[in-house]
């Protein structure tokens, strides 16, 4: 009833292109950027922040970096795993070595850093499509994490091969390490996020976003009206790169606090992030909030529910969480494979007309 | 063709058809051991809408690959606007004012009408990376003039109603026309038309064929076509050139083109002797 365009004219073709074209959706907007900047820092506790707020936060920049390779571009990457592992040592190696630059230029730095690297191994794409891709990218991941845990140089030597972060302060307010307010670390992330987000929104809705989508949709026809293949598919894996880079600087910066190559950044994280975005949707930035939130959401949900309610014993609950959101999963794919996002769309079609739909 | 080498003269319809804008000289295009295209020699002029037509299998659309960039050619070269054109990609033919559509359609089914037709100006919008990731200042304004632009050609192919529709749910004869769209958005001085009529009924032809027309005249668009009905051929075109097998057969005014023996006997059959 209040969610129609009528009434709501557009003038210019500026107004024509904002991202919320409809008036309920830009107050929603507001409404969700107000809560989360003003309202929840003041509420949450650790609990909340460390099982909730911060996964979400952290696994969306990554999702929206894969979804701009993968959703928006079309080039599969499996190795977002070893991707987000640059980031987080790029991240760890600029912490220790220029302890007096703000925390702030590091995790923008090791954003730069992942996104190099995976220009480097996005090169392939040029003549290897789909599968063979995949494969490709699969290669870095196993190669990223064998490199940092047998490169000394990388964890500065340390006894146990382990990257601990130290602590940084913003604002005279402490963001990593052990002492850090729950509040402090939700904020730090949040921002991050905010701004990838709207890097992200702006990037896909200009012109090198339809660039990325005309790679995807049919390679030939976009070299045909004057795509650079190259240069397209080389700047998804660089703005790629540079999201998965910050997410996993901000994983082990923020989050974990302490972190090993093989353990917090293998393939199980590759394939985490990819199913986020398939399930959340491909080729849009809501659907990768939405995977992120379901997949962080759904197994804290269930061991509630498990635990909590039904009073299974951990061990045995922790081994259901697995099938049930395996086939949560599956069932989810087969009635709507275009993901979360489609939902939604079709949701808000509805809505439009609801409730006189004739 | 003699009486044509003059550099430009008026059509009987009042059009005026320039100098030469693109020269293929002596093309063959092999394939392993097959020849595509044997020694091929014709010229495209400045405003004339240019058909290249044969039987099937006969060299014409390898002949528009050529033009376009898809394929080099191992003998011959290509002249545009008198200059002898380097072997390049797709991409950079395109970027020197080549547009085309393609016989199966090729537009981009996820993304929206207008979507499909803002990237025919990607060479128009020029705004770097960073300028794009803050949507501000060039970003911004190029993304305005240039709508303003694909508007004026959406008002002119009659599909306003359907901007912001994804391509793919359009039904063939509208996909036919955002492609042409997409490659009019590019503001090209040739255009190549790959059976831009296959498939269509006698109304949508109808109506593609006013708006090839309509585009030669109001934007000054070199047009080249390949397409097999011969009706729509001979009433829309200035010139054109019949290929069989690979080779030129015939090259003229339709009315020329009607009348050579080698192109009746390729187009009815001929006893072989």
């Amino acid at each position: 009833m209040f969610y129609r365009e009528a009434g709501d004219f557009k003038t210019s073709y500026k107004e024509d292109n904002q991202t919320f074209p409809i008036k309920f959706d830009r107050y929603r907007y507001y409404a969700v950027m107000f809560l989360a900047f003003a309202v929840v820092p003041f509420i949450v506790n650790d609990y909340w922040v460390n099982a909730i707020f911060l996964p979400f936060l952290i696994y969306s920049i990554a999702a929206i970096g894969l979804n701009i390779l993968t959703g928006y571009c079309g080039q599969v990457s499996l190795g977002t795993g070893g991707f987000m592992a640059v980031g987080a040592y790029a991240c760890y190696k600029l912490m220790t070595v220029f302890p007096e630059v703000s925390i702030i230029i590091h995790v923008l730095l090791a954003g730069g850093v992942t996104a190099f690297v995976c220009i480097l191994f996005g090169l392939p794409s040029l003549r290897i499509k789909g599968f063979y891709l995949a494969v490709a990218t699969l290669a870095a991941q196993f190669f990223l994490v064998w490199l940092f845990n047998r490169v000394p140089w990388f964890y500065n030597y340390s006894a146990s091969g382990q990257i601990n972060s130290p602590e940084r302060t913003v604002l005279d307010i402490a963001v990593t390490g052990p002492n850090t307010d729950a509040w402090a670390k939700y904020m730090f992330c949040l921002v991050f996020l905010t701004f990838c987000a709207l890097v992200a929104r702006n990037l896909t809705r200009g012109s090198v976003g339809r660039k990325w989508m005309a790679i995807r949709d049919m390679d030939i026809a976009a070299e045909i009206i004057g795509v650079n293949p190259l240069k397209a598919k080389i700047s998804a894996f660089g703005v790629s790169g540079f999201f998965v880079g910050i997410a996993g600087a901000l994983l082990f910066a923020v989050y974990l606090g302490a972190a090993e190559a093989g353990d917090s950044f293998g393939i199980t994280k590759s394939f985490l992030v990819l199913f986020m975005i398939i399930i959340g949707g491909l080729g849009s930035i809501f659907g990768s909030f939405a995977g992120a939130a379901f997949l962080v959401l759904l197994p804290v949900l269930l061991k509630n529910v498990l635990v909590g309610t039904l009073g299974w014993p951990t061990d045995l609950a922790a081994h259901f969480e697995f099938i049930i959101v395996g086939g949560l999963i599956i069932t989810f794919l087969i009635l709507e494979p275009h993901g979360l996002a489609q939902l939604w769309r079709v949701a808000k079609e509805k809505l439009r007309l609801w409730p006189f739909p004739h | 063709m003699n009486d044509m080498n003059h550099d430009s003269y008026v059509t009987a319809d009042g059009r005026t058809i320039g100098g030469v804008v693109m020269e293929m000289k002596n093309i063959t295009l092999r394939f392993g051991g097959v020849v595509a295209i044997q020694d091929i020699s014709f010229d495209i002029r400045q405003g004339e809408i240019r058909a290249i037509i044969g039987p099937n299998g006969a060299g014409k659309s390898s002949m528009l690959n050529v033009i376009s960039g898809f394929y080099n050619p191992q003998e011959g070269d290509v002249f545009y606007h008198g200059k002898k054109r380097k072997p390049m990609r797709p991409y950079q033919v395109a970027r020197q004012g080549i547009a085309r559509t393609f016989q199966n359609i090729a537009l981009f089914e996820g993304m929206s009408v207008l979507d499909n037709i803002m990237t025919g100006r990607l060479h128009q919008m020029k705004a770097g990376l960073f300028s794009q990731a803050l949507w501000a200042g060039r970003a911004n304004r190029e993304e305005v003039e240039n709508r303003e632009a694909v508007e004026k050609i959406i008002d002119f192919l009659e599909i306003q109603s359907i901007r912001k529709t994804p391509v793919g749910r359009l039904p063939y004869g509208l996909k036919k026309r955002v492609e042409l769209a997409r490659a009019l958005a590019a503001e090209p001085s040739i255009l190549l038309l790959d059976e831009p009529m296959a498939g269509m009924n006698v109304e949508e032809k109808e109506d593609m064929s006013r708006f090839i027309l309509d585009v030669n005249d109001e934007f000054g668009t070199t047009i080249a076509l390949i397409e097999h009905d011969m009706g729509v051929v001979m009433d829309l075109s200035d010139r054109v050139v019949v290929m069989d097998y690979g080779k030129k057969i015939g090259d003229g005014t339709p009315d020329d083109v009607r009348n050579n023996q080698a192109v009746i006997d390729a187009y009815l059959g001929v006893a072989h002797d």
